[in-house]
């Protein structure tokens, strides 16, 4: 099964046999969110919402409230701006405040470029900076897996940066790790495709590049296999970002920086806002700008 | 259109048993005596650094209310010390969380306006206004269970308030909407802030819905008359006593619902059971506060 296929089922079974609940705008649209949610046209727990965007997730919330550990399905994630309030400011707060469990599985959806200044890639950083909220980003079936039955053996609401490209990956993504690399490039989201052919450019090049697949994001700990690696890199290391690089890469970047005593740097979308018209897209660092970017570093 | 008879149907606290007017009336003073002492707390320091959102002189629709729909979910808004008595909270636990105590409802966490009581199904409120809306319809429906979302007439004007109700109408949630309307955001009065009414946004909505003044009685049959049509709504003008917070005043309310309880208590016979009733609960939760001052 490729990651659409495996969020599908994962949701088919939380409907039919848990009495859990998805719910989102257009779900039973054409093409049932990619592919990533069951045809269960009609069914009481797949819930079709009204387009205001401003109360979905508190509807949500209250059935996390009654028990029913809600799938919360935004289709683009930059509509996160006005759905995230009741997720960030009661869900994540709840357990601090009256110890109550608020369970709520939050897809967030991302996609690459073409959709002009709000909608496209992610947003999780915005997400990032409210305690009790933890957020990750799968992009692999087996890390679909792993992030759902985490969900489901704790309380608390979590956030998953999903990325549209991530949808036909059915393999998994192993991390890469060489002796000794030049640099160490700590990939998240789908900015680990990039990463891979900018690493293999860079390789014909004899430039060694660890590549480490971040998938939780918050909470970040830095495994002691990061801090190896990055303490084995000559030139330190660059975290790659789907979403704005002054955001919650650059507290990743310095949590590795300060655990190590090598140079963490950032790459993701520049400070600017995206437009329709292809040249004023604000995209994910491509190959040849992680390549630039990490040529740049060795030869300074 | 604000007046103490706002859609007062004669004869409507006779609907009801001596029983249960004696229970209502029981209710109000435990409000108001509760709230009285949190009053008199605050003024003497005791209760310090929190802003204090009391119920003061609104206290006679939570009791309709519960009194109508005893098993129903509450979810409020800051200002919730009345529904949280009204639906049997500790009164103990809620003084301390105005103390700021580990032994508050929350632990400290909720102070004046983020209190809850999950033996009396009372949800907390994040702080946000209005957000307790959404979040009772989707724990209605999520739940089954009868709700009650209560709100006042400033929060009532959040898009996703409105938002929320559209969702319960749609999809049928059982669910009770009340709007707490004193006309007033802090003191900026309605007709300042919008030119359409909430009874009409529900009816538009094809809920069913009514305006009426806080007498309790009158609440209550609402409330009864609903509770098998929802959801619903109601819009009750209120009176309140104190400022928006703490315990300034600005004068007398436009009236006095406390005063008509009582003289509608002395018609239906019951002045002798008014005078015991409101001298032991004054007693009883003088002695409460009073643990915490010695």
């Amino acid at each position: 099964m490729n990651c659409a296929e495996t969020i599908r089922e994962i949701t088919r079974k939380h409907l039919t046999e848990n009495n859990g609940v998805a719910l989102g705008q257009c779900l039973s649209a054409v093409g049932w969110v990619g592919g990533t949610v069951p045809e269960l046209k009609g069914h009481p727990n797949l819930v079709e919402l009204s387009m205001d965007d401003t109360c979905s997730s508190g509807l949500a919330v209250g059935y996390a409230l009654a028990g029913r550990r809600p799938i919360f399905i935004c289709r683009y994630q930059g509509f996160m701006h006005f759905n995230q309030a009741f997720f960030t400011n009661y869900a994540a707060k709840a357990k601090e405040m009256w110890r109550y469990k608020v369970p709520v599985f939050i897809r967030a959806i991302a996609m690459e470029g073409g959709i002009g200044p709000v909608a496209g890639s992610s947003h999780h950083g915005m997400i990032t900076r409210m305690p009790g909220i933890s957020v990750c980003a799968p992009m692999t079936p087996g890390e679909y897996r792993q992030v759902w039955d985490w969900f489901m053996e704790h309380d608390s609401p979590l956030y998953v940066s999903e990325h549209r490209r991530s949808f036909p990956i059915d393999h998994e993504m192993p991390d890469r790790i060489h002796n000794r690399p030049a640099i160490t490039l700590f990939a998240i989201s789908a900015t680990r495709i990039n990463a891979i052919e900018a690493a293999n450019k860079l390789e014909e090049e004899g430039i060694k590049c660890n590549i480490i697949n971040l998938l939780w994001l918050k909470t970040f700990s830095p495994t002691p296999m990061m801090l190896l690696a990055l303490n084995n890199s000559k030139h330190g290391g660059l975290v790659l970002d789907t979403d704005f690089e002054n955001g919650y890469s650059k507290c990743i970047a310095y949590e590795l920086t300060h655990a190590t005593d090598k140079k963490v740097r950032v790459l993701g979308l520049e400070e600017r806002t995206a437009g329709f018209a292809p040249h004023l897209d604000n995209l994910p660092p491509s190959p040849e700008k992680i390549v630039n970017f990490v040529k740049n570093i060795i030869n300074k | 259109m604000r007046s103490s008879r706002l859609g007062m149907t004669e004869g409507v606290s006779r609907q009801f048993s001596k029983e249960k007017s004696l229970e209502l009336f029981s209710k109000i003073c435990r409000c108001r005596d509760f709230e009285k002492n949190a009053a008199k707390a605050y003024d003497e320091k005791l209760i310090q650094r929190i802003p204090l959102y009391l119920s003061l002189g609104q206290e006679s629709v939570s009791v309709g209310l519960s009194m109508a729909l005893p098993e129903a979910k509450q979810f409020g808004q800051h200002r919730c010390h009345d529904i949280y008595i009204c639906w049997g909270g500790n009164l103990r636990t809620l003084r301390d969380e105005l103390l700021g105590l580990l032994t508050g409802c929350a632990g400290g966490m909720g102070g004046s306006a983020s209190i809850h009581s999950p033996t009396a199904g009372m949800f907390g409120h994040d702080g946000l206004m209005g957000t307790q809306i959404p979040i009772a319809v989707g724990y209605a429906l999520g739940s089954g269970n009868v709700t009650i979302a209560i709100m006042g007439d400033a929060s009532a004007e959040e898009g996703y308030v409105l938002g929320a109700i559209g969702e319960a109408a749609s999809k049928k949630a059982p669910i009770l909407f009340v709007c707490y309307d004193n006309n007033l955001s802090i003191l900026t009065e309605i007709s300042a802030r919008r030119s359409w009414s909430m009874v009409d946004e529900a009816r538009a909505k094809k809920i069913p819905a009514i305006d009426i003044t806080d007498d309790p009685w009158l609440v209550m049959h609402y409330a009864n008359k609903f509770k098998n049509d929802l959801p619903a709504f109601i819009n009750v003008r209120t009176c309140r006593e104190l400022w928006h917070a703490g315990t300034g005043c600005d004068g007398p309310p436009e009236w006095n619902r406390y005063k008509l309880v009582k003289k509608e208590m002395a018609t239906l016979g019951l002045e002798k059971e008014v005078e015991t009733i409101e001298k032991t609960t004054q007693e009883y939760i003088d002695s409460i506060w009073n643990e915490r001052r010695h």
